[in-house]
């Protein structure tokens, strides 16, 4: 195949064929994908649940992971907070002329292993190419259909009081790592991306038997979007800040930079909320996972007028709000 | 207006500094404090070194506290 | 010593004391202060006022609108420290700019612009320089490097400001301020002695704070105690980083590069010798030469009270915009702009 992709790959010929020969299916490979007709024939039971996400991160490899890691997690954490068990996922590219072949392969190789490590299959795809300059190297969507097997049911999203709040693995590292790596700062050891799924963890949760509420991946906007819309309940959410887990690197290069952990984006967290009384049984099984073995307690739920309190670490109390924007380092 | 963190230079190069904050280290520039040396512990503020910081112990403040409060 | 022992000795202090309004000018002073709910846990007769310390909030919107026609021109690409890229102009700002195309970077040290510069040496590449005393210098070395390099692609519009004129102008003759704290990383350049200025000309006691919370307190503290002794005295409550003198390099450095000028501040007007501007020796790297720049008039009649928020005449609430037409996604006053604003810090954290 040539070294880079052209218009002509996206144009459903011999090389497009030629492309799915070579790149894609050997990649993700399995019997429903290779049947290659226009849609993908599977078995779900009787309720599903099925999501959708675009990808456009710049750069497209960053320390820790990349766009192709990041496409089939992102889709992944989102059908497994809803309680359901991926299972299928369709990967549609948009690419620029001039793309490296050899980036793209790299791009489905992580697609491939990460699929693997989650327990999905790629199912159906779809290609195509724009000119050069106009799609900042690669765009991805990825489609996701998770099923409620026997012993799960779809998840709410409500935050009940006297609930604990869980947070599964330390906050902030894919923000960090993705802004230090677009700023050209040179920290060492370079921050790197958590971006995993939490398929895992998920089912190390709910497999404790403890009773879950809510459960959420805290991508952009961070912990604090996700507290913060828990909290338009009619509760209020206090967080003990001391007990939020932050890498020391990461934490330091928030200091340096003027970023609030709390408002980073996450790609291999998850926030539970969890009765108080399962919460020790939650928080043991989390633990002995490999994705969460930093899980801690961050927050309670209390009644109150749908407020986002922070204990600080002097013990004063402040009011944490919904994040703005776009997150930019400061000097000032 | 002036974010700045405390950090260690551990080794110098020319006009540029490695900055060690514990975790993770940062290179700053030295023009702006040129007599700062290894093992200093400065400020650092937007890539450059402003200040040499000179070891202060919570012993400290709480003495000028109770100093303050005619305590001591 | 913890905090709360702190925070307990100054309840204690201030029981002696009326009603007192200690400013703070420095932005970070502001944002950390909030960070850390201080405010809310000072006695009832304290009350803390934001000054004029933050560039985001002072830079005026004359200047503002210079970067944005620069960042406007072809072949050109505008850096500038993060802040700087959402503070409103008309009805865009840098960052808008940047999303209809426009090359903007933000860069979080000075010298990035000039690698940009080496990289792109088709293209104009120009910094636009704020900041107090502490980050001058930093411009100062960038102009030197690019003056010894003949880079000529490289230029800087400045809007660098200094501390006392403005602090002078502001709070000379009747002030509702008490007491300042003084802005620690500004008086590592200036030394303690940069601030005795404000016990002998504003006639009110100074500290000068660190920025973690016990520095913070203790120098409150010290405030309350000169209140209390009618001391009259410009104290250094961060021993650990500011010296007397200052930081002699950094001066130099600065003034080798820019001499004082009259200068434009948002909400406080043109105040003289309180801005730098680059000496004719290096007028090769002033954007304000090299490029014609469109006249600005400022529009600025909405209804917002800025400069009576930075005079410390008025709180945030006060403002008939804050919080309905004025937030931090639609500022109308560049109070909102910087998180940490005098009003975007207060609706964060205070609403």
């Amino acid at each position: 195949m040539q070294e880079k992709i052209t218009l002509a790959h996206g144009s459903g010929g011999e090389l497009y064929r030629e492309m799915v020969n070579e790149v894609f299916l050997p990649a993700y490979s399995n019997e429903i994908l290779c049947e290659l007709g226009d849609s993908a024939v599977c078995t779900a039971g009787e309720r599903i649940a099925f999501t959708t996400d675009g990808f456009v991160v710049n750069p497209i490899f960053f320390p820790g992971g990349d766009i192709g890691r990041l496409c089939v997690c992102g889709t992944v954490n989102d059908l497994a907070v809803s309680g359901a068990v991926p299972q299928y996922l369709s990967v549609s590219m948009i690419i620029e002329a001039g793309f490296e072949t050899e980036k793209l392969r790299c791009i489905c190789k992580s697609i491939a292993d990460t699929a693997s490590e989650a327990g999905v299959r790629i199912v159906t795809g779809d290609t195509k190419v724009v000119e050069g300059n106009k799609a900042d190297g690669i765009y991805i969507t990825t489609s996701g259909v998770g099923v409620f097997t026997a012993d799960r049911k779809p998840l709410g999203q409500k935050v009940v009081q006297g609930d604990v709040i869980i947070c599964s693995a330390p906050v902030a590292s894919h923000g960090v790592a993705v802004t230090v790596a677009r700023s050209g700062m040179d920290f060492s050891p370079v921050p790197c991306s958590d971006v995993k799924p939490l398929s895992g963890v998920v089912d190390a949760l709910l497999s404790s038997g403890a009773e879950v509420h809510a459960m959420r991946d805290p991508t952009r906007g961070g912990v604090a979007a996700t507290l913060c819309e828990w909290a338009r309940d009619g509760v209020d959410i206090t967080v003990d800040l001391k007990n939020v887990p932050v890498e020391a690197s990461v934490s330091e290069i928030c200091a340096v930079l003027g970023l609030d952990p709390l408002q980073l984006a996450n790609e291999g967290v998850l926030l539970a909320s969890v009765a108080k009384k399962d919460c020790a049984k939650a928080l043991e099984a989390l633990r002995n996972y490999q994705y969460s073995t930093s899980a801690a307690v961050i927050a309670e739920v209390e009644s109150g007028n749908s407020e986002v309190w922070g204990i600080t670490d002097i013990g004063t109390k402040r009011r944490i709000l919904m994040p703005r924007g776009e997150v930019l380092p400061r000097i000032c | 207006m002036c974010l700045a963190m405390p950090g260690k230079i551990i080794k110098i190069e020319d006009s540029q500094a490695v900055i060690d904050y514990g975790a993770v280290t940062t290179r700053a520039d030295l023009r702006v404090k040129p007599e700062a040396k290894v093992g200093d512990t400065v400020l650092v503020h937007a890539g450059f070194v402003i200040e040499i910081v000179s070891p202060e112990s919570a012993q400290e403040i709480e003495m000028l506290v109770k100093e303050t409060m005619g305590e001591a | 010593m913890r905090a709360a022992e702190i925070i307990e000795a100054i309840h204690k202090k201030a029981k002696g004391l009326g009603n007192i309004a200690i400013m703070e000018v420095c932005g970070t002073h502001t944002n950390e202060l909030h960070r850390h709910a201080i405010p809310q846990a000072l006695p009832d007769n304290i009350r803390l006022v934001s000054g004029p310390g933050c560039p985001v909030c002072v830079t005026a919107q004359s200047d503002i609108h210079a970067a944005l026609s620069i960042a406007g021109m072809k072949d050109t690409v505008l850096c500038c420290y993060g802040d700087m890229l959402r503070v409103p102009c008309g009805d865009t700002s840098l960052l808008g700019m940047k999303s209809d195309g426009a090359d903007v970077r933000s860069v979080v040290s000075a010298l990035e612009a000039l690698e940009i510069a080496r990289e792109n040496p088709l293209k104009q590449v120009v910094f636009f320089a704020v900041g107090f005393e502490t980050t001058t210098p930093h411009t100062a070395v960038l102009i030197e490097d690019a003056a010894r390099e003949n880079v000529g692609n490289l230029s800087v519009l400045c809007s660098h400001k200094t501390m006392p004129a403005a602090v002078t102008a502001l709070l000379s003759g009747k002030s509702g301020i008490d007491a300042l704290m003084c802005p620690g990383h500004v008086a590592c350049i200036t030394g303690r002695k940069g601030f005795d200025f404000v016990p002998e000309k504003l006639k009110i006691p100074a500290a000068i704070a660190g920025f973690e919370a016990c520095d913070m307190l203790f120098a409150l503290l010290k405030i309350c105690d000169m209140l209390e002794k009618s001391q009259l005295e410009c104290f250094n409550a961060y021993t650990r980083a500011v010296s007397e003198n200052g930081n002699d390099p950094a001066l130099r450095l600065t003034y080798k590069i820019f001499e004082e000028s009259e200068c434009e501040w948002r909400g406080l007007g043109r105040i003289t010798e309180s801005g730098l501007v680059i000496r004719d020796e290096y007028s090769f790297f002033d954007a304000r030469r090299r490029f014609e720049i469109p006249d600005f008039t400022e529009k600025n009649a909405r209804m917002c009270i800025c400069s009576k928020i930075l005079r410390g005449e008025a709180l945030p609430s006060d403002c008939p915009s804050f919080a309905s037409v004025c937030t931090p996604e639609t500022p109308l006053g560049a109070c909102m702009v910087s998180s940490e604003g005098s009003c975007a810090a207060y609706y964060k954290y205070e609403r």
